[in-house]
Formats: C-alpha cells, sequence, structure tokens
C-alpha cells in the first residue's frame, strides 16, 4: 500500500502547478509548471510499483517533449503575456461547467465500481516488462517505430520552407567581397604564445611588430586587452638563447 | 353456328380497321365491303336465331367461352358471351336494321369523300353493339358500351368541319359519360359485394345480398342506362346528336344505341327483383321522360329534332315498362323491336325528304310532299300508323300492353303511371301527326330552288322492308303471346293480373286519346295553314321550343359549379400542396440559416461543443446503463 | 491507500487538461493542456494495472507515451507552420471555416 503522506504529496505536486495551465499568463511558466506535473507523474509511477515506467516519463516526457515545447516557445515568441480576458461569451462558464462536469462523471463511474483487494505487486521493473513487450506486444512496438518515422517525417514536411532563391555559393560570395574592395582575406586571429593563449594578446607580423586588427573590438573597447610588446620581447630573447641569429626570420 | 357467334363482333371490327387502314385505294369499294359484312352478321344472327329456335325452352341459354381475361389476385374473369333469347332478339334487331340502313346510306352518302370512312364507323358501332348485347358480364357489356360511345361520338362528328356539330359530338359524348360513372360505380359495387361481375355469378349472389346494396348496385345501372338512352337527366344530348348524318339517326339515335339502356336494366332484372325502390324510380324516370319527350316533341319545327324527341318519349316508355317488373320486362323488349323498325323506317324516311328538299329539315319549309315522294310518303305512313298504336299495325301490339301493364299494381302507382302512360299516348299521337301533316300534306311552302324528287332503288328499298315490318311485325311477335314466351328464360314468369281498369276500357280509352290526338293536329295543321315563320306561341311553347332549358339547367346546375369546384381545386392545389411543399422547402432553409451560427469558425467554440457532447453522451450512457 | 485514489487524481488532472484547452487561447498552452490529458490516462492506467497485479496496463502507458510522442512532435510542426504563415499563435485568429 502506499502510505498517504506519499499520496498527498504527489497529488500536490501534479494539482497545483497544472492549474497555472489556467491562470499563468506567460506560456514559460506554463511550461515550467508542467515539467514539475512530468516530475510528480513519475514519482507516482515509482510509487505504484512501474519504476521502468517512471524512468521512461522522465526521459521521454519531461526530457524530450517538454524540451521540445520550450524550445517551439522560443521560435514563436516567449514573450508574449496573454491577457486572461476571455473573447468567446459563455466560453469560460461553459468549459469550467463541463471540466466539473468531466470530473464529476469520471469519479462517479469510477466510485461505484467495487474493486477487490488490490492483487500482490509485480514490480514493472525492465527485466519484467521486457518479455511482455517483445512477446507479446512485439507487433505494437514495430508500429510504433514505424509510427515515429512517420512523425519525424511528416515534422520535416510541415516544417520545410521552399528555398526561394538559389544557395549563394563561396564564389559568389568572394567575387561579392573583391567587388566591393574588402579585404579578400579573413583577419587574422589573435596571438597564440607559450606563455599565453587567450583572446587578448594580439598577433605578431613578421617584423614583430602587433596587429592591431587581430584582437576584437569589444576586448579593446573594454579595455581588456593585453599589450603585445611584452611578447614581441620575450619572443626575441628567447629566439637568442636558442640561437637563432639577428635578423633571421 | 352459336358457337362461332364471336364472328358477329370480329367481322365487323376488322372492317373497321381494314376499311380504316386501306386508304384512299379502297374509296371505290369500301362502302359495299361494309355493307357485305353487315349483312354477314345479318346471315349468322339468323342462323344462330334459327338454331335456338329449335332447342326447346329450357336450353335456351348458350354460354360460348372466348379466352380468360383478367386472373390476378381475387379478381378472375373470362371473356366470353352469353346467347340467350333476350340477346339474340337484340342481335337480330342490329344486324338487320342495320343492314338496311346499311345500304340504304350508300345512296345517302354517295356525294361525300368520306363515305369509306362513314362505314368503317358504321362497322364499328355495329361490332360494338353486338359485343354490348352478347357479352357475359358487365365488364365485357362495358367495353361494348363505351365501344358504341365511341362510335356514336365519331358518327356525330363526321361533318366536323362546322364546329356546331363537333360541340354536339363532345355534348353527346360528355353527357354518355356521366352515365358511364353509374356504370364504374355498379361494376365496383359488384365486385366489392360479390367478388364477381359476370352475369352468372352477380345473379347467383343477388339472392342473398343485402337490399341497400342491391338498391344502390340498381340505381347506378339507371345512371348509366339514362345515360346511353337519353333519359331524364341526362336526355340534353339527344336533340343535338341529329347533327350527324341520318342514317347515324336512324342507327344509333333511334333503333340501337339509345336502346342499351333498356337492355341493361332488363338484363338485371334480377338485381331490381331484390330492390324494390330502385325499380321504383326506374319508372319514374321513364314516365317523366315520356311526357318530357312528347312535350319538346310538340313543338320542333326541325323534323329531325321532333323525331329525337319521339325517340326520346318512346324510350320512356319502354323505361316504364321495364321499371314495372316482370311483368312489364317483355313488354319493354317488345316495344323497343317495333319502335326500332318504325323509327328507323321515319328517319330514313326523313333522310329521303331531306334529301329531296335540298338538306333543308325546317318543316314549315315542307308540305304537300305527297304527290312528289310518293314511295317515302307510304313508308312514313306506315311508321306513323304504327307509332300511334293504331291496330293492326305494330305500336298497337307493343304499346298497348304497356299501358296495360303500367295500370296493373295497387295504391296509387297503377293510376299515376298508367294515366301517365295513357295522356302519353295522346300527345305522342297529336305531335305524330302534326309532324306527318306538316310534312307530307296542306299547301306546298317551298322555297324557289326545291324540286322535290323521289329517292333511289337503294334509299327506298330499305325504307319498304322497314315498312313492311312497322305493319307486320308486330302481329307476328304478338300473336299468342309469343314473343312473351321466347323471352320467358330471360325475363322469367309472370302471372297475369287484371289492371285497375279492365282491358277493353284501356283499348278504347287508348284510341279515344288517339283519335282526338290525330284531330286536332289535323284541324290546327292541316285545316289552317301553316305559317313559315314560328308564331311566338304561348309560355308552354317558348319553353318547348327550348328543349325545356335543359341545357340552362344544366350549365346553372353542373357547368357554372363545376368550373367554380375545378378552379378552386386547382387555386388549392398550388397554394396549399404546393405551398406546403414550399413552406417545408423554406423552413429547411430557415433552420439551415440557424444552424449556420454555430460555424463561428473558431476553433474554442468547436472544442467547447465537442467537450459538450462527450459530457452529454457519457452522461447517458452513464445514467442509463 | 490503495491504489484507487491514483484514478481520483487522474479524473482532476484530465478535466484542468480538458479545461486549458477550452480555455486558453495561446495554441502550445492549448497543447499542453492535450499532453496533461494524455498523462491523466496513463495515470489511471498505472494505477489499474496495480490494482489487478498484472503488467499489461503498464504496457499500454508505454504505448500511449509513444504516441503522445509522436503527437507532440507533429502537432509542433503545425504550430510551426501556422506561425510562420500568420505570425500568430492565437487560436482565436483562423475564421476560415466561418459559415
Amino acid at each position: 500500500m502506499i502510505s498517504p503522506i506519499l499520496f498527498w504529496t504527489i497529488a500536490v505536486i501534479t494539482v497545483i502547478p497544472s492549474l497555472s495551465l489556467l491562470f499563468a499568463r506567460k506560456a514559460v511558466h506554463v511550461a515550467m509548471a508542467v515539467v514539475l506535473v512530468m516530475v510528480g507523474l513519475a514519482v507516482a509511477y515509482v510509487a505504484l510499483e512501474a519504476p521502468f515506467l517512471g524512468v521512461v516519463q522522465i526521459v521521454v516526457y519531461t526530457g524530450a517533449v517538454m524540451m521540445l515545447f520550450l524550445f517551439v516557445l522560443m521560435l514563436v515568441g516567449v514573450d508574449e503575456r496573454e491577457s486572461l480576458k476571455e473573447t468567446i461569451t459563455g466560453q469560460r462558464w461553459i468549459a469550467l461547467a463541463l471540466a466539473i462536469g468531466v470530473a464529476a462523471l469520471l469519479i462517479s463511474v469510477v466510485s461505484r465500481v467495487a474493486f477487490g483487494e488490490p492483487a500482490t505487486a509485480k514490480t514493472g521493473g525492465p527485466v519484467e516488462v521486457a518479455p511482455l513487450l517483445f512477446g507479446n506486444y512485439v507487433l505494437v512496438v514495430e508500429t510504433l517505430g514505424f509510427l515515429l518515422i512517420t512523425a519525424a517525417v511528416g515534422a520535416l514536411v510541415l516544417t520545410h520552407v521552399p528555398r526561394l532563391f538559389p544557395r549563394r555559393t563561396q564564389r559568389e560570395v568572394q567575387a561579392a567581397r573583391v567587388a566591393a574592395g574588402a579585404n579578400p582575406v579573413n583577419k587574422t586571429f589573435p596571438g597564440v604564445y607559450a606563455t599565453h593563449n587567450a583572446l587578448d594578446a594580439p598577433a605578431l607580423d613578421p617584423e614583430g611588430n602587433p596587429i592591431e586588427e587581430s584582437v576584437s573590438r569589444v576586448l579593446k573597447v573594454r579595455h581588456q586587452t593585453t599589450d603585445g610588446i611584452e611578447f614581441k620581447d620575450e619572443n626575441r630573447s628567447r629566439r637568442r638563447e636558442l640561437g637563432a641569429k639577428e635578423g633571421d626570420a | 353456328m352459336l358457337s362461332v357467334s364471336w364472328l358477329l363482333i370480329a367481322l365487323p371490327l376488322v372492317s373497321f380497321f381494314g376499311l380504316m387502314l386501306a386508304g384512299r385505294r379502297a374509296d371505290a369499294w369500301g362502302h359495299w365491303a361494309g355493307v357485305g359484312v353487315s349483312g354477314a352478321t345479318a346471315v349468322i344472327g339468323i342462323i344462330a336465331f334459327f338454331e335456338m329456335v329449335g332447342r326447346s325452352a329450357s336450353d335456351r341459354s348458350e354460354s360460348v367461352r372466348l379466352f380468360t381475361w383478367f386472373s390476378g389476385g381475387e379478381f378472375k374473369l373470362d371473356a366470353g358471351l352469353l346467347l340467350d333469347p333476350l340477346s339474340l332478339t337484340f342481335v337480330l334487331l342490329i344486324t338487320v336494321v342495320g343492314t338496311l340502313i346499311h345500304v340504304y346510306s350508300v345512296a345517302y352518302m354517295a356525294h361525300d369523300p368520306r363515305r369509306r370512312m362513314f362505314f368503317a364507323y358504321l362497322n364499328l358501332f355495329i361490332g360494338a353493339m353486338l359485343l354490348l348485347v352478347t357479352a357475359d358480364s358487365y365488364l365485357l357489356l362495358f367495353v361494348g358500351w363505351e365501344g358504341v360511345g365511341l362510335a356514336s361520338y365519331l358518327l356525330i362528328g363526321f361533318w366536323n368541319h362546322k364546329p356546331e356539330y363537333a360541340t354536339a359530338a363532345n355534348k353527346a359524348f360528355v353527357v354518355n359519360r356521366v352515365g358511364d360513372i353509374g356504370l364504374i360505380l355498379a361494376m365496383g359495387l359488384m365486385f366489392a359485394h360479390f367478388g364477381s361481375v359476370s352475369f352468372v355469378d352477380v345473379f347467383a349472389a343477388s339472392d342473398g345480398a343485402s337490399v341497400a346494396v342491391l338498391t344502390a348496385i340498381g340505381l347506378m345501372l339507371l345512371l348509366a342506362a339514362a345515360g346511353k338512352s337519353a333519359q331524364f337527366p341526362l336526355q340534353s344530348w339527344l336533340g343535338d346528336a341529329m347533327a350527324g348524318p341520318t342514317p347515324v339517326s336512324a342507327l344509333i339515335h333511334a333503333a340501337t344505341m339509345v336502346t342499351a339502356g333498356v337492355y341493361l336494366i332488363v338484363r338485371s332484372g334480377v338485381i331490381y327483383d331484390g330492390a324494390p325502390d330502385a325499380r321504383l324510380v326506374v319508372a319514374i324516370v321513364g314516365a317523366l321522360t315520356l311526357v318530357i319527350g312528347a312535350i319538346i316533341g310538340s313543338a320542333k319545327d326541325d323534323i329531325k329534332k321532333a323525331l329525337a324527341a319521339s325517340t326520346m318519349s318512346q324510350i320512356g316508355y319502354m323505361m316504364l315498362a321495364a321499371g314495372l317488373g316482370p311483368i312489364g320486362y317483355a313488354f319493354a323488349i317488345f316495344h323497343l323491336v317495333t319502335h326500332g323498325f318504325f323509327k328507323a323506317g321515319m328517319f330514313l324516311g326523313a333522310g329521303s325528304v331531306m334529301h329531296g328538299m335540298n338538306d333543308q329539315v325546317d318543316m314549315r319549309r315542307f308540305g304537300a310532299l305527297r304527290s312528289a315522294m310518293a314511295i317515302t310518303w307510304i313508308t312514313f305512313g306506315f311508321g306513323w300508323l304504327a307509332i300511334l298504336g293504331v291496330p293492326p299495325f305494330s305500336g298497337y301490339w307493343s304499346k298497348d300492353k304497356i299501358i296495360e301493364a303500367a295500370f296493373v299494381g295497387e295504391g296509387w302507382q297503377p293510376w299515376v303511371f298508367g294515366l301517365t302512360a295513357l295522356i302519353g299516348a295522346g300527345i305522342t299521337a297529336f305531335y305524330m301527326s302534326r309532324l306527318f301533316f306538316m310534312t307530307f300534306h296542306g299547301k306546298a311552302r317551298w322555297t324557289d330552288e326545291q324540286h322535290p324528287h323521289e329517292s333511289s332503288l337503294l334509299m327506298t328499298v330499305p325504307m319498304m322492308i322497314l315498312a313492311a315490318g312497322s305493319a307486320l311485325l308486330g302481329a307476328i311477335m304478338g300473336v299468342g303471346n309469343r314473343f312473351q314466351n321466347w323471352l320467358e328464360p330471360v325475363t322469367g314468369t309472370h302471372g297475369h293480373e287484371e289492371p285497375v281498369l279492365s282491358v277493353p276500357v284501356l283499348t278504347t280509352l287508348t284510341l279515344v286519346l288517339v283519335a282526338a290526338g290525330v284531330a286536332l293536329a289535323y284541324w290546327m295543321y292541316l285545316r289552317k295553314p301553316v305559317p313559315i315563320e314560328p308564331p311566338t306561341g304561348s309560355l308552354a311553347t317558348i319553353a318547348a321550343r327550348n328543349d325545356l332549358f335543359q341545357d340552362s339547367v344544366n350549365r346553372a346546375v353542373f357547368q357554372v359549379p363545376g368550373t367554380h369546384l375545378a378552379r378552386t381545386l386547382v387555386y388549392a392545389d398550388a397554394a396549399i400542396v404546393d405551398g406546403a411543399v414550399n413552406k417545408q422547402a423554406t423552413g429547411v432553409a430557415m433552420f439551415g440559416e440557424a444552424s449556420r451560427r454555430f460555424q463561428s469558425g473558431r476553433v474554442r467554440s468547436y472544442a467547447l461543443l465537442m467537450m459538450l457532447g462527450f459530457v452529454v453522451i457519457a452522461a447517458i450512457l452513464v445514467m442509463g446503463g | 491507500m490503495s491504489p484507487i485514489n491514483f484514478v481520483y487524481l487522474a479524473s482532476v488532472l484530465f478535466a484542468i487538461g480538458a479545461a486549458a484547452v477550452l480555455l486558453r487561447r495561446n495554441a502550445i498552452i492549448a497543447f499542453m493542456g492535450v499532453e496533461l490529458m494524455l498523462n491523466a490516462a496513463n495515470l489511471a492506467l498505472v494505477a489499474f494495472s496495480r490494482m489487478h497485479g498484472a503488467l499489461e496496463g503498464q504496457i499500454m502507458a508505454f504505448f500511449v507515451m509513444v504516441v503522445a510522442a509522436a503527437e507532440v512532435v507533429v502537432g509542433l510542426a503545425i504550430i510551426i507552420a501556422v506561425f510562420r504563415s500568420r505570425q500568430t499563435i492565437s487560436l482565436d485568429e483562423p475564421t476560415e471555416l466561418k459559415g
């Protein structure tokens, strides 16, 4: 049997967040609340001797489905505050009445049935579930595989945006760059030295002078760059030590 | 011969189709073919008659089954012929008189380009009429009934290039149709209550049937007979039917078709035996028509219309006789046969007069024709004497017996019917003598172009034969009650009952009234000159000239309300029936408009509706289950 | 406590999810309501499985999870496609089916 405290905890952490579905203004809040509901349900599954299902609930629902929801929310507008004013007359009251009616209906039906004592629990771990899943119901599993493939393809098809212009090849990009008179080559990267490979040190040109463009403008604006001279001097002393002649490249 | 008696019907019908389809190339000999076919039927009829005479009285009924006609569900009917004394009497009358009139028509219609079609229609008529009188079921009789109606329409409107003639044909057909409703209803009643419409079954079943049913059937049959025989109240078409050529008037509207109603009543005697009230109505109708015809005939100046009114009146006598019950049946048929001969003879004579007077029909323009057309005068005279009932001419034998039978009975009936018949005989004598004197005697009142001459042999010989029949047939049939005995198997025996006034008294009274009528006509139309323009006359004369306003009555009582009813029904059909359908469509459209509001296009409203539906259904399932 | 109480909890969660679908205008929040309903069904299945002592309920809940995942994929793809053409994810915006 399940302890009452456990049950009521599960009840609270599923029902209260799900109410945000009705009352929250921002969609992200709603998504977060639903994640909490999913976790609560996973706990419930484990409490009901279905650990396999509980883990699958976390992995699939919380991990995949809700993340999908969040991604799409990001895409379509995460900032939208929805006004809770109802536009269709009567919708609110009839909907509430119907929801309460459905709950009452279901509860009344279930409460009328006389159930015997719950049978001895069989833990629904992977070892116990596997023979059933791949034995009796293997066809269903295979069909579900097809279903998932179809869903994936369907998502691709539905969101496919036909190309309006032909893709710009690299040749075109380069030609446009030269025609505009810009530097055909990329900018130099920041300097990489033996003692320092952060992005704030400039690179050295063949004369040994630092190249100002190689450090990000942002760092320069923030005065977070280091002077390249020290690396230039250090470079020279190092080279003398190693026996390089003066003036050697 | 009796077993092949279906030839009687088949031959004329084949001839009808043949003459119709043969086209112009048959114009040279078509009329002779028609005459030949009619003669053949006469020969067959006579042979069949002698065959039947040769049998003993109890054996005189031959049923010839032709083919299975209807056999489906509850209604089974075989088409067959019933040959018994009654039907053979009619067969003889139709074929003999018909053949004579065929011969007459060869000369009468000699100048008509459509003579071939005339004979085709005449043959059609003969075939249909023979079918009518030999049928063994009411339905087959009805086929013949309709056939003669069709032939009558075609023949009345033969000269339909004149619109009033075509209208007359329409009128005849429509009024007949009203009567046909009676026959159809009667057949329906028979089928509903007796399960069959053949004579055998109906007469057997009418023994145990209720009086109400039999009375209803009897009244419906009377309606049919009144339509076909031009009895009150369906008598308005007979006068207009004179628009047809005179042979048509002679054959159809004097001798045969108009007697079909009497045949129907007499054949259905068994039904009337069980419905005395219906029988009384038959007698009343006959008596009424008798008087109406006589009054109208007294004022008509058109010779054919006067003869038509006379026909109406004489058939009234026959109806009256048939309405008196078994004692009158035989006399009704007797008078029918004699009337057929003398009336047809008089019509042919009128045709001969018209032929000689350039198709003039106004009797005020005749006069002193007896010297110019002697044979016509003599043959017409025989007919005149016969219809007056002067012994020993045939009319005396038949009409006097009817007057005697009318005076039989108890209470008011014998007095009313008998006196009506008696006085009718007097009026008949008056107007027939008026006709005869105006036409053949007195001063000549001809117009300048008219040169009356006697007609050719082809016309006079039939007239002579018919005149001989008018003279002798009555005696041949009446002596020793020969005709009654011949008809007994059909009409049933009857005891001889005494009339309320004794027979010698009646005979004397009749002759006195007849003489008075002749004398009155003599004084009015022979002694005094006949004015060429009809004088204004009394109210009664005006009414009689206008057919007792029968057309105005029909118009006011039937046509105008009928038209209003039809218009109301059309309006009701458009407004109510169509309106209901249209309103339904509009309702559906309005419902659609209202339901449209649900399609708001908003997803959340749809979701709400789905949820609502789910909760409602689930609740019902939970509560109910 | 008997596992039946989890079924009652599942009913309540289902009702809340249904209300969210009907009441919220943001398409993604409504979709999350749908996910909540599916999870409530899963909870009920697992609770019944515990009561019967059989693992079939858990298997079925597993299948529901897989299908729900597939559904989320396609559903979010649709929302993105709609957003690209209309620049809004309000559920009150599209009214093309208005009769």
